[in-house]
């Protein structure tokens, strides 16, 4: 039975109960170091390029001409809107995987409002009937799984999800309803002589509303989540339904309203879609943020405020490593690998501020950044 | 010390969590043959010091020497190589196996498991020291002494003969201590050495050899058990002379206040959980309910709390004045609206009565966040409330932004009780109020509810400890199997007489 081992343990890990916050952010920045150097090494060994121009050209793609800029500021907003969207149920514990639904559904009511009424009444008068639809529409979509698991415990992950497949057939048969001309199995470019329904464009920026729109939004939902009731009601039934039972709050209201809320902002960045910047609907107008999102999210911790970071960064890596792929002629994969290479540092950098690697033997030194 | 040979020495050894210092520089002697009480106030560093032995943690700076050999502990398999067996106060069994599979599950024993050999084994380990385990009962069949007759059986099977028991009394019945207190007594016999973590100074008197004793992570001494005495040993423990007794005013003009009949509760599963219990609560006095954890203590004062559905019944809420109100089929918000006030200091005290992960102020606002018409919350009076609550209960915490899940056992109950008295109850409910809490904890714990008795307040104390409701409650209500077993008066009752009706019904009562 007894076992002679005396060898010391060369690694040990132990939980940190706190770092401030310049430790945390220098661990973030020596993760990102690596991770260039990483990519730089996996350049050069599998295409051969200098990693300096493929990181230069990731960086154009994104940040390059003027036009560029406009199109990552829009892409962010769209893709932090959802973020904020889902944040709430997240914080609540209801894994909400349905934004792509969500925003779908909203889309499609906007589209709807836009093709039906277009001609019938005053512009104004249609764009708040726009949004009013677009945010109950997702609200709805987002409310029936939440009142199923209130009323029967049923799985929100499964049924949000499955919800993503009915929202995509509806608008694949809204599409070829709505067809114009017949045949050809879109819709197109909607009143595109009226632009009515356009929402509102600010001088010549094409995208400044949406993006306005957002950081509105990113700051109310900040103070919705920290500083209000109900954002306090949401952070106890997610913390413990037993205490919110406890304490006389009412589990199953909460978490109807805070999925419609969830679906209702859902529905909103598939109105900022389909009346602000494409005015057509197709059935991938969503392009996975309802997925992305949930990433965004949880990078940011479920912080409003951080989640403007974790979205550029996101669309920033997508967007570089698209355009690498176009300059470089390689496949798109390639993009996708340096795209993984940097978030799994990113993401694995979290370890490290969590936790405390000490090597044993009176030394005791810290391990940042890497693997 | 009396030349018996040190199992363990544990020597210089240091554990930090972050900036808290759990253990500094201990030594430690475990000898064979010999029932070791590690006693220590809440946070004292007891767990973690035994949790270094048994592999969960591994020290920062020290070193442990098990038969004078070095040794190096690195996870628990290490730590049952060298033949040290923890028993947790979780029991960590697998329901649907019976006792012979939880005991061999995980044990790499080369050639096919042969069950009946494994149970033939347990037997010979039973009669050894004289458990009483059917190896072929199902854990889910088993009632809590059982299992942690298992436990321990598994330990043994496992060849350990360095036993570290973690307040193993805090859910058995006093008849079932007495039971574990001979088994425990016999393996010393045997020579093995036994450890055991426990607040209740009784105990440590009526079982160990010999003390240690941690003050803020400290070793402050040791002595052999019979040349000492509680006093003593508590000074030790708390750093400073303190009292023994738990104070009994005089009830306060009781007039009923709570007034419980016929009812009659059912779990989830349809199993009766209490059946037709009637009874008053009086202000200005302390009700004990004592009863074998499982007898519907839960289930009582949830439904009074409103949180358990009920059968069938009346609890009635009776005013001042003398009018009365009903309480069944109303929500704890309903409760509140109709101007009850009632407290409620629950068992699970981070999964029900606090959030963890919320700071001190944010748990102060659970009950009250919703006053007032504003959207937003109100984050200026929870704050004060929660530095008032720090300062008057002397809560140990780095500040009151600190998440209530990093404090200790004590204090995490301080911050409950504190809040819950907050609001000027008219009934105080507590659930296990002083359970895993030591004595200094436990005395203050003791004098909030008889503050609160003596402002009139109906107390309803569900207790474990006998000696405590015998000192402290002025009736106790025994509870068996859901049913009453009889309410007596608490001055003058005697422990076996209560003892027995916990565990049959009516024992033999009168009042």
């Amino acid at each position: 039975m007894r076992k002679q081992n005396t060898a010391m343990p060369v690694l040990h890990i132990s939980k940190r109960t706190s770092l401030p916050l310049y430790k945390a952010w220098a661990i973030r920045a020596v993760a990102i170091l690596l991770a260039l150097v990483v990519c730089a090494v996996v350049t050069t060994a599998l295409t051969g390029l200098n990693p300096l121009g493929v990181f230069k050209a990731m960086f154009d793609g994104a940040f390059g001409t003027q036009r560029k800029i406009w199109i990552l500021g829009q892409n962010v907003a769209i893709l932090l809107c959802v973020s904020l969207a889902v944040t709430p149920a997240f914080k609540m514990r209801f894994w909400n995987i349905g934004g792509e639904g969500q925003i779908l559904v909203g889309g499609l009511a906007t589209a709807a409002c836009m093709i039906l009424l277009g001609d019938k009444v005053p512009n104004w008068l249609l764009i708040v009937m726009m949004i009013l639809s677009s945010c109950l529409a997702g609200a709805i979509w987002g409310g029936i799984p939440a009142i199923c698991k209130a009323k029967w415990n049923t799985n929100e992950t499964l049924f949000t999800l499955m919800m993503n497949y009915v929202a995509t057939q509806l608008v694949a048969f809204f599409v070829i309803v709505w067809e114009v001309p017949k045949g050809a199995g879109k819709i197109g470019i909607i009143n595109q002589d009226t632009h009515a329904g356009w929402l509102p464009q600010i001088g010549s920026y094409k995208y400044l509303l949406n993006i306005l729109i957002v950081a509105v939004l990113t700051v109310i939902m900040y103070f919705y989540l920290t500083r209000s009731k109900q954002g306090y009601e949401i952070a106890v039934v997610g913390e413990s339904e037993k205490t919110a039972r406890y304490v006389g709050i009412k589990v199953e209201k909460v978490i109807v309203r805070t999925m419609m809320i969830s679906g209702g902002i859902c529905g909103l960045a598939g109105l900022l879609l389909v009346g602000g910047t494409d005015h057509t609907i197709t059935t991938t107008i969503s392009g996975g943020r309802g997925f992305t999102a949930v990433m965004v999210a949880w990078l940011a911790k479920f912080n409003p405020l951080v989640m403007v970071l974790t979205s550029l960064l996101l669309v920033f890596l997508s967007r570089g490593a698209s355009e690498i792929t176009t300059i470089y002629a390689l496949n798109h994969s390639f993009g996708d690998i340096l795209t993984g290479i940097i978030l799994f540092f990113i993401i694995g950098s979290e370890f490290f501020i969590g936790y405390r690697l000490s090597f044993l033997k009176n030394e005791q030194k810290e391990g940042k950044g890497n693997v | 010390m009396e030349n018996k040979t040190a199992a363990v020495k544990m020597r210089n050894i240091t554990k930090r969590f972050g900036t808290v210092l759990a253990n500094d520089r201990v030594w430690l002697d475990i000898y064979k043959g010999e029932i070791l009480a590690l006693l220590g106030e809440n946070g004292s560093g007891k767990t973690t010091l035994m949790n270094m032995l048994s592999g969960i943690y591994f020290p920062d700076e020290g070193q442990i020497f098990i038969n004078d050999e070095k040794v190096m502990i690195r996870s628990p398999k290490d730590a049952f190589g060298y033949g040290i067996g923890m028993i947790h106060q979780h029991f960590k069994l697998v329901d649907v196996l019976t006792a012979a599979e939880n005991i061999v599950l995980g044990l790499k024993e080369p050639g096919r498991l042969n069950l009946d050999e494994v149970a033939r084994k347990v037997k010979s380990i039973c009669d050894a020291y004289g458990f009483d385990v059917d190896p072929y009962q199902k854990v889910y069949n088993m009632s809590v002494s059982q299992k942690q007759t298992v436990e321990i059986v598994k330990v043994l099977y496992r060849g350990a003969d360095i036993l570290i028991l973690d307040e193993p009394t805090a859910v058995l019945t006093p008849q079932e201590t007495e039971k574990l207190f001979a088994v425990l007594r016999n393996m010393r016999d045997d020579g093995k050495a036994i450890v055991i973590i426990t607040h209740k100074m009784h105990e440590v008197e009526a079982l160990s050899d010999r003390v240690a004793i941690l003050r803020h992570g400290q070793f402050v001494g040791d002595m052999l058990t019979r040349k000492t005495n509680a006093q003593e040993m508590t000074n030790m423990m708390v750093g400073r002379p303190v009292t023994l007794n738990i104070d009994r005013p005089d009830p306060v003009n009781p007039k009923p206040r709570i007034e419980v009949t016929g009812l009659t509760v059912r779990d989830m599963e349809g199993t009766l959980k209490l059946d037709n219990v009637s009874f008053t609560a009086n202000s200005g006095e302390i009700l004990g309910i004592a009863g074998i954890s499982g007898c519907g203590q839960k289930e009582l004062l949830e439904s009074i709390a409103g949180l358990q559905k009920v059968e069938s019944g009346s609890i009635c809420y009776v005013e001042d004045d003398g009018r009365r109100e009903e309480l069944i089929g109303k929500d704890p918000l309903s409760i509140a609206d109709m101007g009850v006030c009632l407290s409620f200091v629950p068992e699970d005290r981070l999964g029900m009565g606090l959030v963890g992960s919320m700071d001190l102020t944010d748990n102060m606002m659970l009950r009250s966040f919703r006053k007032g018409k504003s959207f937003f919350t109100d984050k200026k009076q929870p704050r004060s409330l929660a530095e008032q609550v720090v300062k008057e209960l002397e809560v140990n915490t780095p500040g009151v932004s600190t998440p209530v899940r990093r404090l200790s056992g004590g204090n995490v109950q301080k911050v409950l009780v504190g809040r819950e008295i907050a609001s000027a109850p008219m009934v105080l409910l507590t659930a296990y109020a002083v359970r895993g809490l030591d004595i200094n904890s436990s005395y203050t714990i003791y004098d909030l509810i008889n503050k609160q008795k003596q402002a009139g307040v109906a107390v309803v104390f569900v207790g474990e400890d006998l000696d405590v409701l015998l000192e402290l409650c002025d009736r106790i209500l025994v509870l068996c199997g859901g049913k009453v077993s009889g309410i007596v008066e608490g001055r003058g009752a005697s422990k076996p007489e209560v003892g027995m009706m916990m565990t049959r019904l009516g024992g033999k009562t009168n009042a």
